[in-house]
């Protein structure tokens, strides 16, 4: 016990103080709320505004173009010709030619710009032009502003999941980003830690210290030691991840409305957007409700405990279950160029299971997902996708039994390679060997 | 008392048998030389005393109680192929060998600062070991075989790597430890550290001991009652009563010749027969080094 805490305590050490380890650490929450910041920034300060001249022949679209932060538009009188001479001794950053006959022909509009102007810019005059022009045949066929706006309507529905608990408000968005982003963290650690088990063992074998270490202690304790100590790397590595990002968050919030007061209310709104991972000013006016409000409603409606209990159970779960894989692994081959071949039927399951984690998403109650979800190889990462929609306990439970069967398996048959293996110089190891090496007596 | 008892032990691998019963008694406070060519055996053997593999069928002792787990603080092992963390420190690293090895934190630091001036390798505590050459890694290494001052010390091939001056530096080491009252097995194939260092050896060939005892004994066993003669003149009528074998001229028209007694014959009458006859130089008999007993002994085992 005292040795497997002394090999637990090296290599979480070991990799702890490693630079990579402390700039991955420090650079990823850095990176992730810098460009955030970054973005928000250039949101806010990015308000110096243009002028646009505008020459409307046609006469329809005096004061349609509103002044906004961005755009001030000055109506000029007279041809276009004369426009255009005099545009080029102005300040002005673009001329609008609307001609007579826009209606009939809406493509002869013109901007004229010393530059070429940018796209959101010339999209704003398209949009006003094009409202404009819709309105004015609306209404000559008939129909008013006011009917117009009646008939548009936004649906938003809230799913009801009947329970014996009784009804309670859930979120198939909120749950889908959930489970999707608890998937893709246990299976991007899997695939990390595992490796790093892999790469553990590899250097030891082929530094040639395994037989010195072994000496002293059980290679079944030095194969445990290792998962266990990078286990608690990652850990580590989780959990100062949430501490950086959050309180960077907080100190970059405060910088930024402490720089411009009068727009944190701006800032609110911008991360609100991107929270939501849509532009709100796609939706139609007047109907934004707060998407951060609704998405934080949503996720207060799901079972928080269980999902955060049934993370820590998969996430672990699932590591050990293919650690101890990668680490039969590493004790297999001779040099960390040689662990191509037995990688494959490792990664693929992973891969899988990702794989259906999209299609599980948008069926989390069917027989593919039933059945991924049970089985071990693919459980920690599906399991993890149905659990904010709702599963049964018999289901959940059923699935960890199989999960921990599965991973005690894996670690016996890794164990059984491992001490074979780490004492196995210049051979190339078929999967027959393998096979026979478990079964050997040592 | 034998610190060691390896009884009948048997250890087959999946296509040969590697120990084929076999039976060695290490006495305590000696140092054992474990002797055979490449892959007769001896690494297996050794691993089987370290605790790594276990033995098919046979039984190992360890100072008279069955070899289990309490032991292994009691063994320090330096293997053939030598290793260290590479992107550890020293220091470290020797701290946590010997905590592997059942010391203390602070009882490790200790030590190692005694062997850290004794050796003069104060600087390299910080060091990363890929810093250091071969050498000062074998060094390295040599501490933590010994530092948790191990009843039973397991050195294979342990001058390999070594320029002369650290071989020297290592010999007298080991030679130290013995005096302090450890045992130490070497396993070697050079048999000059043999002929130097050991007291007692073991010869395995083909998974089987052929011969083992206190090293005197066995080259008195291999002796084949010959004599050398350095002389000047000429040995008339001598292979008559004798056997000569092979003369070798010297500088000044000095004789060296290797004579063979028959069992009746003493070294006493060889004298007195030669002394009429001819200028002798020097005399003396022929034991036989550790290197002819080897090929001799290996030689006699039929390939199987």
């Amino acid at each position: 016990m005292r040795n497997i805490l002394l090999v637990i305590q090296r290599e979480y050490m070991v990799r702890v103080k490693k630079k990579s380890f402390l700039i991955m650490t420090i650079l990823a929450p850095v990176l992730f709320v810098g460009g955030y910041a970054l973005v928000i920034w250039m949101a806010i300060s990015s308000v110096d505004s243009k002028t646009v001249q505008v020459v409307d022949e046609s006469g329809l679209f005096t004061d349609e173009f509103k002044d906004s932060e961005s755009l001030k538009f000055s109506y000029v009188k007279g041809s276009i010709d004369s426009a255009k001479a005099q545009f080029k001794d102005s300040q002005a950053n673009a001329l609008v030619y609307i001609p007579a006959n826009v209606i009939a022909s809406p493509k002869s509009v013109r901007i004229y710009a010393p530059k070429n102007v940018s796209m959101e810019l010339k999209s704003e005059i398209e949009k006003v032009i094009e409202k404009q022009i819709e309105n004015i045949k609306l209404s000559e066929a008939g129909i008013t502003h006011k009917i117009l706006e009646d008939s548009r309507v936004n649906v938003s529905s809230e799913t009801i999941s009947l329970s014996e608990e009784g009804e309670k408000t859930s979120s198939s968005g909120a749950a889908t980003i959930i489970g999707g982003i608890c998937a893709f963290l246990i299976y991007m650690s899997v695939f990390i830690y595992g490796t790093q088990v892999m790469r553990g063992v590899t250097e030891e074998k082929t530094s040639r210290i395994v037989e010195v270490i072994i000496s002293s202690v059980k290679p079944y304790q030095l194969m445990m030691g290792k998962i266990i100590g990078v286990a608690l790397v990652g850990l580590t590595q989780f959990v100062l991840w949430i501490f950086l990002t959050v309180s960077l968050t907080a100190l970059a919030t405060t910088v930024l409305s402490s720089k411009m007061p009068k727009d944190s209310q701006q800032i609110q709104q911008e991360m609100g957007k991107m929270q939501k991972g849509m532009p709100a000013s796609n939706m139609p006016g007047g109907n934004v409700d707060n998407p951060v409000a609704e998405v934080l409603g949503a996720v207060n409606s799901l079972n928080i405990p269980l999902i955060i209990g049934c993370f820590l159970f998969y996430y672990l779960g699932g590591y050990l279950f293919y650690s101890a894989l990668f680490g039969a692994v590493g004790a297999a081959v001779d040099n960390d160029a040689d662990t191509q071949q037995f990688m494959l039927p490792i990664t693929l399951p992973i891969i899988f299971s990702f794989v259906f984690a999209q299609f599980v998403l948008r069926d989390p109650d069917g027989n593919l997902a039933f059945w991924t979800s049970m089985i071990p190889f693919t459980s920690p990462i599906i399991m993890m996708v149905r659990i904010p929609f709702g599963v049964p306990a018999w289901q959940i439970a059923l699935s960890m039994v199989l999960l921990v069967l599965g991973f005690i398996g894996t670690i016996w048959i890794a164990s059984r390679i491992y001490r074979v293996g780490i004492l196995m110089y210049g051979k190339k190891v078929t999967y027959k060997e393998l096979a026979k090496w478990i079964f050997y007596k040592v | 008392m034998n610190i060691i008892e390896v009884q009948n032990i048997t250890k087959d691998y999946s296509n040969h048998r590697a120990l084929d019963d076999v039976s060695i008694n290490i006495p305590k406070g000696c140092i054992f030389g474990l002797l055979g060519p490449n892959g007769a055996g001896k690494t297996s053997l050794i691993r089987i005393i370290n605790q790594i593999t276990g033995p098919d069928s046979g039984k190992v002792f360890f100072d008279g109680e069955p070899l289990g787990p309490k032991h292994i603080s009691k063994i320090g092992y330096l293997p053939e192929e030598r290793g260290l963390y590479k992107k550890m420190k020293v220091g470290e690293q020797l701290l946590y060998l010997a905590q592997l090895k059942g010391l203390t934190k602070n009882e490790a630091m200790e030590k190692l600062k005694i062997w850290f001036v004794k050796f003069d390798i104060k600087t390299w505590w910080d060091k990363s070991v890929s810093d250091l050459s071969k050498g000062m890694q074998q060094k390295v290494q040599f501490v933590s075989t010994v530092l948790h001052e191990p009843d039973l010390i397991i050195l294979d091939e342990p001058f390999s790597g070594f320029d002369p001056i650290n071989a020297n530096l290592i010999r007298d080491e080991i030679l130290e430890l013995k005096q302090k009252g450890s045992t130490i097995i070497f396993s070697t194939h050079r048999m000059e550290t043999v002929e130097e260092l050991c007291d007692n050896i073991a010869l395995i060939h083909r998974a089987k001991k052929v011969l083992d005892g206190p090293k005197m004994l066995i080259k008195e066993q291999f002796k084949t009652n010959t004599f050398f003669v350095e002389y000047r003149g000429l040995l008339n009528g001598f292979d008559q009563k004798y056997q000569l074998e092979k003369t070798i001229v010297l500088e000044n028209d000095f004789l060296r010749t290797n004579i063979h007694l028959p069992a009746t014959v003493t070294a006493n009458e060889l004298l007195t027969d030669l002394l009429p006859q001819v200028e002798i130089r020097a005399f003396g008999e022929n034991i036989p080094t550790m290197s002819d007993i080897f090929m001799r002994a290996v030689n006699e085992i039929p390939e199987a």
